[in-house]
């Protein structure tokens, strides 16, 4: 076997795993779009917010600090304390449920029957008010992430991806592949099956299908609307948590986080906005097909950096042939 | 004959059924959209065990007042009484709760679903275990799955759809579909059913069979059961006492007989001009 057939080799896995976190973020669009038919801008702030919130409570770090500072002239900054991972895990996902109710009681609560642009606009408002809280809370500094089960069983870092990335041995080639992304794609794919076995064999899941299947006869069946949708906000704020942690171990929780929003866009287009599947599939291709065009196209032949555009050139593509994505309903009109 | 007995006596009608108490009772419904009056100031009650229909031209307030009884419409004006206390403004999902279950017009199914999941639904309001339980507790939760699943298995049985369990929704024909509704409905074990128009756009074979299934649930499991319908003919040979709306207001009420007889109820059906 020849060297660059065991590169594209590598390539390829590389993309897969860069494609799994794409397919998180995704998933968590999904998610809040079957059950509400809300396009949430803001998903990549709340993975921003939860990893950032994690951070915080493990380092013990005092929130809103600079702002009590300013206001009574204190200097609070730590509580000299720290968390371990489990717990802030724990306490994050807690936060981030407040957080789906406040969205659901104070936003989208009082916009319920309005047009989806004016949702789409709330959501926008909706992330930049949240990336301002998240400042606000924790402060704006790059923070480095770890996620420890126990003492010396953390989750790997993926800052030095190619130099500690463990070598795998096979068919005589040593291929470098980062632990940290073997970790997120089990985590991942236990996270999904975890959410389809949720909605379809619990009772709330149920519901949760019934609703995004047809509103009023969920009601019908005695369907609280506002509880499914504070569950599929919470659901998708666990989802941006899982996101969050693995993107923030891989690159350090830092601003730039929310920015991976807009690389699960190009991945529904591929996906379809209504499935799950779809999600996970999108991503991965996203991320396989940048990674492989760089390599084998892009670098050669096109000055390289081909990694920015390609994910959305694909789903332009795909917009002109295929609207619906690959899972998505099918629109069919009867004239 | 109804106009004589008290809202708390039960009765025997001439056909030998036996009518229980006032279940439900609408008192002075006025419903307004915008300037426009749906419904006027009416009044009528639901007995237990009855088949009680709603009648009238269209556009006269029976899907409306019906979206009043399952809590999709507020009325600006009036009370709606049930099981003896006077019900506060409610979401229609916590109607559902109370035991009132129904069917649209329109059908509104769970499309992606399969029939069993749709009726699986309407086992939702009896269905107690929180998220943590369902989610964690595989025991409990599979056995109150299975309790339910036996409800929602005989009411297929019931309705006949054993054939189409695992079929989706979006696949079946309109006839089967309304069928499927009312099995989840049922499913609910309702106190008071309300089917909207529950034989609209059926050939006269399927109309047949609903008004069979429509006197077999009233019959078996005794629901209480309040329907709108356009096709006299089916309102009288099914229901036991009905109310004629024509433009919003209340033109007659009483058994089909009485109702048939009623001058402003003929002149309402065949179109005589209001003054």
């Amino acid at each position: 076997m020849n060297e660059q057939l065991a590169f594209t080799i590598e390539v390829f896995a590389n993309g897969l795993m860069a494609g799994v976190l794409y397919a998180l973020v995704a998933l968590g669009f999904v998610l809040i779009y079957k059950a509400s038919g809300i396009f949430n801008y803001a998903q990549g702030v709340m993975a921003l917010f939860a990893a950032m919130t994690l951070v915080g409570i493990q380092n013990g770090q005092v929130p809103f600090s600079h702002l009590i500072n300013a206001i009574f002239g204190t200097d609070l900054h730590h509580f000299g304390w720290h968390v371990h991972s489990f717990l802030a895990i724990a306490l994050t996902v807690i936060v981030m449920i407040v957080l789906a109710w406040m969205v659901q009681k104070f936003v989208f609560k009082h916009l319920v029957g309005q047009e989806p642009i004016i949702l789409f606009m709330a959501t926008i408002g909706l992330a930049y008010f949240l990336e301002g809280v998240a400042d606000l809370m924790w402060g704006s500094e790059i923070k480095s992430l770890n996620v420890c089960a126990a003492e010396g069983a953390c989750l790997p870092q993926g800052m030095n991806v190619w130099l500690e990335g463990t070598t795998y041995e096979a068919l005589g080639y040593g291929f470098f592949i980062d632990n940290l992304d073997i970790v997120a794609s089990i985590v991942a794919a236990i996270l999904v099956i975890g959410l389809v076995m949720f909605a379809q064999y619990t009772k709330q899941g149920r519901a949760m299908r019934a609703v995004a299947d047809d509103h009023q006869a969920a009601l019908s069946v005695g369907v609280s609307l506002n509880f499914i949708w504070v569950l599929v906000w919470s659901l998708a704020g666990f989802v941006a948590l899982v996101a969050g942690i693995m993107w923030g171990a891989k690159s350090g929780v830092q601003f730039s986080l929310s920015l991976i929003a807009l690389k699960a866009l190009p991945v529904l287009m591929l996906g379809g906005f209504t499935s799950i599947p779809g999600a996970i599939v999108g991503g991965l291709i996203i991320g396989v097909g940048e990674k492989l065009f760089e390599f084998l196209i892009g670098a050669p032949f096109l000055g390289g950096a081909t990694e920015n555009w390609f994910a959305y050139m694909l789903a332009l593509l795909f917009l002109v042939f295929r609207p619906q994505g690959l899972f998505g309903e099918k629109i069919i009109e009867r004239v | 004959m109804s106009g004589v007995n008290t809202a708390a006596e039960s009765y025997v009608t001439d056909d030998g059924r036996t009518i229980g108490p006032v279940v439900m009772e609408m008192k002075n419904i006025t419903l307004r959209f915008g300037g426009v009056e749906a419904i006027k100031d009416i009044s009528f009650d639901i007995r237990e065990g009855e088949i009680r229909a709603i009648i009238g031209p269209n556009g006269a307030g029976k899907s409306s007042m019906l979206n009043v009884i399952s809590g999709f419409y507020v009325p600006q004006e009036g009370e709606v009484w049930y099981n003896g206390s006077r019900r506060p403004p409610m979401k229609p999902f916590q109607v559902a709760e109370q035991g009132i279950a129904r069917t649209f017009q329109n059908i509104a199914l769970f499309e992606g679903m399969s029939v069993l999941d749709n009726v699986m639904t309407g086992r939702l309001t009896h269905m107690k275990t929180g998220l943590f339980a369902q989610s964690f507790w595989k025991g409990k939760a599979e056995r109150e799955e299975i309790e339910n699943r036996e409800v929602a298995e005989k009411v297929i049985d019931f309705l006949e759809i054993q054939a189409i369990r695992k079929t989706p929704v979006a696949r079946l024909p309109y006839g089967l579909k309304k069928r499927v509704e009312l099995a989840r409905a049922l499913a609910a074990e309702p106190s008071l059913l309300l089917l909207d128009e529950p034989m609209a756009g059926m050939n006269v074979e399927e109309k047949e069979d609903m008004s069979r299934f429509i006197l077999d649930v009233n019959d078996e499991f005794g629901t209480t059961i309040a329907l709108i319908e356009h096709d006299m003919g089916v309102v009288m040979d099914l229901s036991d006492r009905v109310v004629v709306m024509d433009y919003g207001k209340k033109i007659g009420d009483g058994t089909p007989h009485d109702v048939r007889n009623n001058q402003e109820v003929i002149d309402a059906y065949l179109g005589v001009a209001h003054d």
